[in-house]
């Protein structure tokens, strides 16, 4: 009977834990694919529909699918005013070493650069720069904070 | 710092000194020997060891001394004995006694301790000195005694002036120091860092330096722009470090003396970071170009730039072993960061770092039988050490977040630093300096007046 009783308070646990942290992977999920930012949270337009920055998983500078969308659509912008010439500035999160953080940071901004570039942007108009963890946008030390930090953005210079 | 030494006269025949030697032996293999500790381990064993029962005495002030500018001179004996006994305490190595227990006058003590009076306060070693102002000049003399076997260990005389009573406390620390333990010390030194104010996400950076005990902080730079990573020459009157100046990050070179700075090189791109070669003739770095970061030298004389690795990867953080004859550097040529060594003319490179995690910057031991490194595993940090083929390796400290190692100029201590997490807003974040001996024992923070990070040892001042 006992036993039966402290069973029944186990599965208990175990099926508030199921559900606490089905909620909890929900949430993140909205916001975060395989450890990239999904979300607009942070995200600032250069013109109507055409975000200004790309996110990044941890550790890398490859471009998702989303991250190439946006990229075709700054492109897009940049080919209709022919005279705007933009900096791309690449970041990491604060969770590396402050000099692999600087060189990840520019492998980065160079990743978006050279994307540009195949959609006819002459390379010319792009600069880039690496502030490495220095310029968080979001300060919390969180995953998702984390994730809104690795981000190549990309600037209007005049 | 102008200063001559001469020996004083042995108070006897100032014998080697064999018991607190052995005592010391033992300790030091005791250290080597012990098994590399996780950091749970190493709280656990932690105030194990039994640190040496030392007496400061309070210098005596002798009475024919003169003023000098607004020195308070009748407690310079008390302050010069305080920062030696703060040196001690700090190394985990020595206790200081407590004064109020002192049996002897510091005056008579210095002529002639009564062994056995200050034994019977477990004392072990005793220093004592005298010192004397006049004409501008301040006079110091001290005596370390053995008081086992009753007798002299070292005694010495050195003359400067009197501003410079700190750098005093902190030679006669190494002299003893040295003296004790068969080792360099490395008290009369500094450490050069990033001050850090303000908000997480607008953080004000400032290159600052002080003396290795946290006194006469000094900012280099303005705050102006970010600057990151300053590392000194070998001998301690240059800096090599990173700025965003006019929003163009580059590697800076900056004479501390007279103030004036350079750009490193003529390069269309970033470069970070710097380290000094061991001669002080070159300057190491990366450049980056086109996303792609390499190693590179310039030579501060000839200007000539030297292109150390070329790949597709990342290579970063180098580092010289001490005979300047190979390059640590981290590089993600793998997948993800480790460590790798190579010749200095960038042949031969050789993956040393296996293990669970990734790795990042390592930095040669002065010594050159060490490398230092930043390991990260699991969402945890870790400094520790391992020989300079990889093998060997001792995790030293676990924590949230902590890296960039620096090795005292004895090779004995690392000084890193170390971040808190955060809340929503950027509350309850800090950046402050830490060290710990590479046995993995004796963890502190250093006294800092502002937050810091990116630390670096200078070597002896006064080699």
């Amino acid at each position: 009977m006992i036993l039966n009783k402290n069973l029944k308070n186990v599965l208990l646990v175990i099926f508030t834990t199921l559900v606490l942290s089905a909620c909890s992977t929900a949430k993140k999920s909205a916001d975060i694919e395989g450890d990239v930012y999904t979300g607009k949270e942070t995200v600032e337009y250069l013109a109507s529909g055409v975000p200004d920055r790309v996110f990044f998983a941890t550790n890398k500078s490859s471009l998702t699918t989303a991250s190439r969308a946006t990229l075709r659509k700054q492109a897009t912008f940049l080919r209709k005013n022919k005279n705007l010439n933009v900096t791309i500035e690449g970041h990491a999160d604060e969770r590396g070493t402050r000099e692999y953080n600087l060189a990840l940071g520019e492998r980065r901004a160079n990743a978006a650069r050279d994307y540009l570039m195949t959609y006819g942007i002459s390379g010319k108009r792009i600069s880039v720069i690496s502030y490495g963890k220095e310029k968080p946008v979001n300060p919390k030390s969180s995953p998702l904070s984390w994730s809104q930090n690795r981000r190549s953005v990309t600037v209007k210079v005049n | 710092m102008e200063r001559s030494s001469t020996k004083l006269q042995p108070y006897r025949n100032a014998k080697r000194l064999n018991v607190i030697r052995y005592i010391f032996a033992l300790l030091i293999s005791f250290l080597y020997f012990s098994k590399s500790l996780a950091l749970i381990e190493v709280d656990i064993t932690r105030g194990n060891l039994d640190p040496l029962p030392i007496a400061v005495s309070p210098l005596h002030v002798d009475i024919k001394s003169e003023g000098y500018k607004d020195l308070k001179i009748k407690n310079l004996g008390d302050n010069i004995a305080s920062i030696i006994e703060k040196n001690f305490k700090n190394t985990g190595l020595f206790n200081p006694l407590k004064k109020d227990a002192f049996v002897q006058k510091p005056d008579i003590a210095h002529l002639k301790p009564r062994f056995e009076d200050w034994r019977l306060i477990k004392a072990q070693a005793l220093v004592t000195g005298k010192i004397l102002i006049k004409d501008n000049k301040l006079k110091v003399e001290f005596r370390l005694w053995d008081l086992t076997a009753a007798q002299e260990m070292t005694a010495l005389a050195f003359t400067t002036t009197p501003s410079n009573w700190r750098r005093v406390a902190h030679i006669i620390s190494d002299k003893i120091y040295e003296r004790l333990t068969g080792e360099e010390g490395y008290f009369d030194t500094r450490i050069i860092y990033v001050a850090e104010s303000g908000p997480k996400n607008q953080r004000i950076k400032k290159l600052a330096i002080m003396d290795q005990d946290g006194s006469n902080t000094k900012y280099l730079t303005l705050g102006n722009e970010l600057v990151l990573t300053p590392r000194f020459n070998p001998t301690n009157q240059m800096v090599t470090y990173m700025s965003y100046f006019r929003n163009m990050p580059r590697v800076y070179l900056l004479d501390i003396e007279t103030g004036t700075q350079e750009v490193v090189g003529n390069f269309p791109g970033m470069t970070f970071a710097p380290r000094f070669s061991p001669d002080g003739k070159k300057i190491i770095m990366s450049f980056a170009k086109d996303g792609n970061s390499d190693i590179y030298t310039m030579d501060l004389d000839s200007r000539i730039v030297e292109r150390i690795t070329e790949h597709s990867s990342i290579d970063t953080s180098p580092s010289f072993s001490p005979d300047g004859k190979f390059i640590a550097f981290n590089s993600d040529r793998s997948g993800l960061q480790q460590i790798y060594v190579m010749r200095s003319d960038g042949g031969n490179v050789k993956r040393i770092t296996f293990g669970k995690g990734i790795y990042g910057t390592p930095v040669w031991s002065p010594r050159g039988d060490l490398i230092a490194f930043t390991k990260m595993h699991k969402g945890r940090f870790y400094i520790g050490v391992m020989r300079t083929d990889g093998t060997g390796e001792r995790l030293l400290t676990e924590n949230y977040y902590q890296e960039a190692p620096s090795w005292s100029p004895n090779g004995r201590v690392l000084v890193f630093y170390r971040e808190t997490k955060a809340g929503d807003r950027g509350e309850g974040f800090s950046a402050k300096l830490w060290s710990i001996d590479i046995t993995g024992y004796n963890e502190r923070r250093l006294s800092t007046k502002t937050d810091a990070s990116d630390p670096s040892w200078s070597s002896l001042l006064s080699k």
